[in-house]
């Protein structure tokens, strides 16, 4: 499968930016790797564990991504070396790369980039920043002001989460 | 009752906030149904056979007298006028406009309610038993525990998408009125020798179409982890519960497929990360919520009232509700009050506005403005002066509220089945009234106490697995037939009934159950209920009176 740029609608850190990094599908190979030297790319789980030296020795940054079943505690090793790590959301209702994304930054203290990749809509956005993505590729036809818009849905929140590390009460007045 | 700070107020006013921005945008065009389903499910709203039904939230079954006269209000400007209460101590309307949901959501947050996470994937309104704070036996109040875990679980940014709906009970009462262990998670209050609180924790039970029992996977869980708990089994069911086939997603089959001992260890896998981390209950907060339940200014009055008495012995229809619809209150001459909402007649479970306002009123005149919703679909005022329930009952008769069947085969759980929800296969509130007009009140006193259970297709949500007798509409070629269960029960010692045989249509229900009504009536030992009896004879004499010997050829269904 062709590579994707994810340049059209992102969002980093609170703010549309531009994307420098290109996805790669699952049928990524060993043997195209050098024609993607220079680049900025993030490869499939079963790639990345599978290409390790190759992965470290090619030019150009790489991340990994997650489809949601996949759980990163394959990644503990070097997970601290990775720039980006993406998750995926295959509908949006598929609710498990939360939890992911807590396991990420809460369980191994990962402080790299958590991207949301796939079917990625507004109205999920404030609960994904809550659980510790930073970055959001949302789905071309996504507003991008109402996406930006998204993230002051609610002033507060009762739970701790990776953006607010105490419960609300330990902090009512 | 638990009141709003600036915190919650503001949270509600956000959420109200972005379902109008969200129900504009679905309006508009600009979000599609599959998108908008979620959201508006996690508001309560459906999209019902005739018209959206709006599902809003009294957590843990509490409502005040103010809320309930703005739930009158909604009834009378936004619906027909009447209002239906759940088994998950909620209330339904049936016939809300879709564009006027956000105003009823605003008028509902001046009152401090909402209708949010009372249906979706998500985490729902935690119940608990009717009678907490004022039952005569009591571990310990589980109101303050229900709203600690409301305010967990309200938002909670992980558990928003959650493989299937996710329900919670709490239980400090020793006599268990809340189904707790049919519960995605049941929680026992318990104090430990030391005088510590803590909890018995159960997992994966659950009705639906696959009826399961709780396993505990924790007998003491001290009060201070619950939140931290809670969030692990949370974490391993978002992660590993099932979302390839909708009836295999909750909990339950989870647990039963991973093992229980296996589930606990992938639990405490999960704590150990969260273990005495920031959700840690502190003292404070426990003393917080503790202190909106204390006790309301009782006065000290002696534990008879010559009132009473005089009431009972001059009126037998008094005496009749009295002695079926009261139970022991643990503060002196005070009593708890059940209003049974079955009148023949009346859609169980069923309010109009006019019954709501007045339900109001004499919770205003009666028990400190406050009142209860059960889980069978009653309303409780929980702290009435003896020397006044002959003027209460007086009052009640006047807007059809002194049903005095309360326990009794008559007072059903029933779902609103095929008159109103798309997903039944067959009519409900029909078979109810049908059963109750077959029985004449003295032939329901001699019966004495039976749980009758309605649900009009297998989503359960009548309870019927936990009826001593079970009803449930099946599909049988496109007519709507009735599957009967017995044996089932929600207490302490919850049991699943068991099918007696084949399915029956509409018309041979009342007989059906007026027949396994007579094996009773032949069998019983003295002061045997019907439940104690089942449990001795067995199921053959009912499948013999039901069937006699063609239950041979016939196949199950
Ligand atoms: S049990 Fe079935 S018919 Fe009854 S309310 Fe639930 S989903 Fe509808």
């Amino acid at each position: 499968m062709e590579t994707r740029q994810m340049t059209n609608k992102l969002i980093k850190d609170g703010a549309a930016q531009p994307d420098s990094w290109y996805l790669q599908s699952s049928g990524l190979t060993a043997e195209s790797l050098p024609a993607l030297d220079g680049m900025d790319i993030i490869v499939p789980l079963a790639f990345w564990l599978a290409q390790k030296s190759a992965i470290q020795s090619r030019k150009g940054n790489t991340g990994v991504w997650l489809d949601s079943h996949e759980l990163p505690a394959a990644l503990a090793d070097d997970i601290h070396a990775i720039p980006v790590i993406a998750l995926n959301f295959p509908e949006f209702k598929d609710g498990r790369s939360f939890s992911t994304a807590r396991e990420l930054r809460q369980r191994m203290g990962y402080q790299g980039e958590v991207r949301a990749i796939g079917d990625v809509l507004r109205d999920q956005l404030f609960f994904m920043r809550r659980c510790g993505f930073n970055a959001f590729v949302l789905r071309d036809d996504q507003d991008m002001d109402a996406a930006l818009a998204a993230f002051n849905d609610f002033h507060d929140a009762y739970q701790p989460a990776i953006d607010q590390p105490l419960p609300l009460f330990r902090r009512r007045q | 009752m638990y009141r709003y700070d600036q915190y919650d107020h503001q949270m509600l006013a956000d959420r109200v906030a972005q379902f109008r921005d969200q129900t504009s945008r679905f309006l508009d065009g600009k979000l599609s149904s599959a998108e908008f389903l979620p959201l508006r499910l996690q508001n309560g709203l459906y999209i019902q056979r005739l018209a959206p039904m709006l599902r809003i939230a009294i957590p843990y079954g509490m409502l005040s007298s103010v809320q309930m006269r703005k739930l009158a209000f909604i009834a009378d400007h936004f619906d027909k006028g009447y209002g239906h209460l759940t088994t998950r101590q909620n209330i339904q309307f049936n016939w809300p406009a879709l564009a006027d949901v956000p105003d009823i959501l605003a008028h509902l947050a001046e009152v401090e309610m909402h209708a949010i996470q009372t249906s979706g994937n998500c985490i729902r309104n935690t119940t608990t038993d009717q009678f907490a704070g004022v039952s005569a036996d009591e571990v310990e109040d589980a109101r303050a525990y229900c709203e600690i875990i409301r305010q967990w679980s309200t938002f909670h940014p992980e558990f928003a998408f959650l493989p299937r709906k996710f329900k919670i009970a709490v239980c400090g009462t020793r006599q268990d009125q809340a189904a707790t262990q049919v519960h995605d998670i049941g929680l026992y209050l318990l104090k430990n020798d030391k005088g510590e609180i803590g909890f018995r924790v159960l997992v994966g039970g659950g009705l639906g179409r696959t009826p399961v029992i709780g396993s505990e996977i924790n007998s003491f869980l001290p009060q201070e982890h619950l939140l931290s708990y809670l969030d692990a089994i949370l974490r391993v069911y978002n992660r590993e519960g099932r979302r390839d086939n909708k009836y295999k997603a909750r909990i339950k089959i989870l647990v039963k497929e991973t093992g229980v001992n296996e589930f606990r260890e992938k639990v405490e896998t999960e704590w150990k990360v969260l273990k005495d981390g920031p959700l840690t209950l502190t003292q404070d907060e426990v003393e917080r919520c503790r202190a909106f339940f204390h006790d309301p200014a009782y006065k000290t009055l002696p534990a008879d009232s010559a009132t009473l008495e005089a009431a009972l012995n001059k009126d037998v229809l008094f005496a009749s509700w009295y002695e079926q619809n009261i139970a022991a209150h643990k503060k002196q001459g005070y009593a708890i009050v059940t209003i049974c909402v079955k009148k023949t007649g009346f859609a169980p479970g069923d309010l109009d506005s006019d019954q709501m306002r007045f339900i109001a009123d004499i919770a205003d005149r009666y028990s400190f403005g406050e009142m209860r919703i059960t889980h069978t679909q009653n309303l409780v005022l929980a702290d009435v002066e003896k020397d006044q329930l002959y003027d209460l009952w007086q009052s009640l008769k006047t807007h059809d509220l002194e049903a005095d069947n309360l326990g009794l085969l008559s007072d059903m759980i029933c779902c609103p089945g095929g008159d109103f929800c798309s997903l039944a296969n067959a009519k409900s509130i029909p078979i109810a009234e049908a059963i109750q007009r077959r029985f004449s009140y003295p032939q329901l006193r001699e019966i004495g106490q039976l749980s009758l259970n309605i649900s009009g297709c297998m989503n359960a949500c009548g309870h019927h697995h936990v009826g001593n007798i079970g009803i449930l509409g099946v599909d049988k070629k496109g007519e709507e037939y009735y599957q009967i269960s017995l044996g089932g029960s929600a207490d302490n010692h919850t049991a699943l009934g068991k099918i007696v045989g084949p399915s029956f249509s509409q018309d041979e229900v009342p007989d059906v159950i007026e027949k396994i009504v007579q094996v009773y009536q032949q069998h019983r030992d003295a002061g045997e209920n019907f439940l104690a009896a089942y449990n001795r004879i067995g199921m053959d004499p009912f499948k013999e009176a039901l069937y006699g010997n063609k239950a041979d050829d016939k196949q199950a269904d």
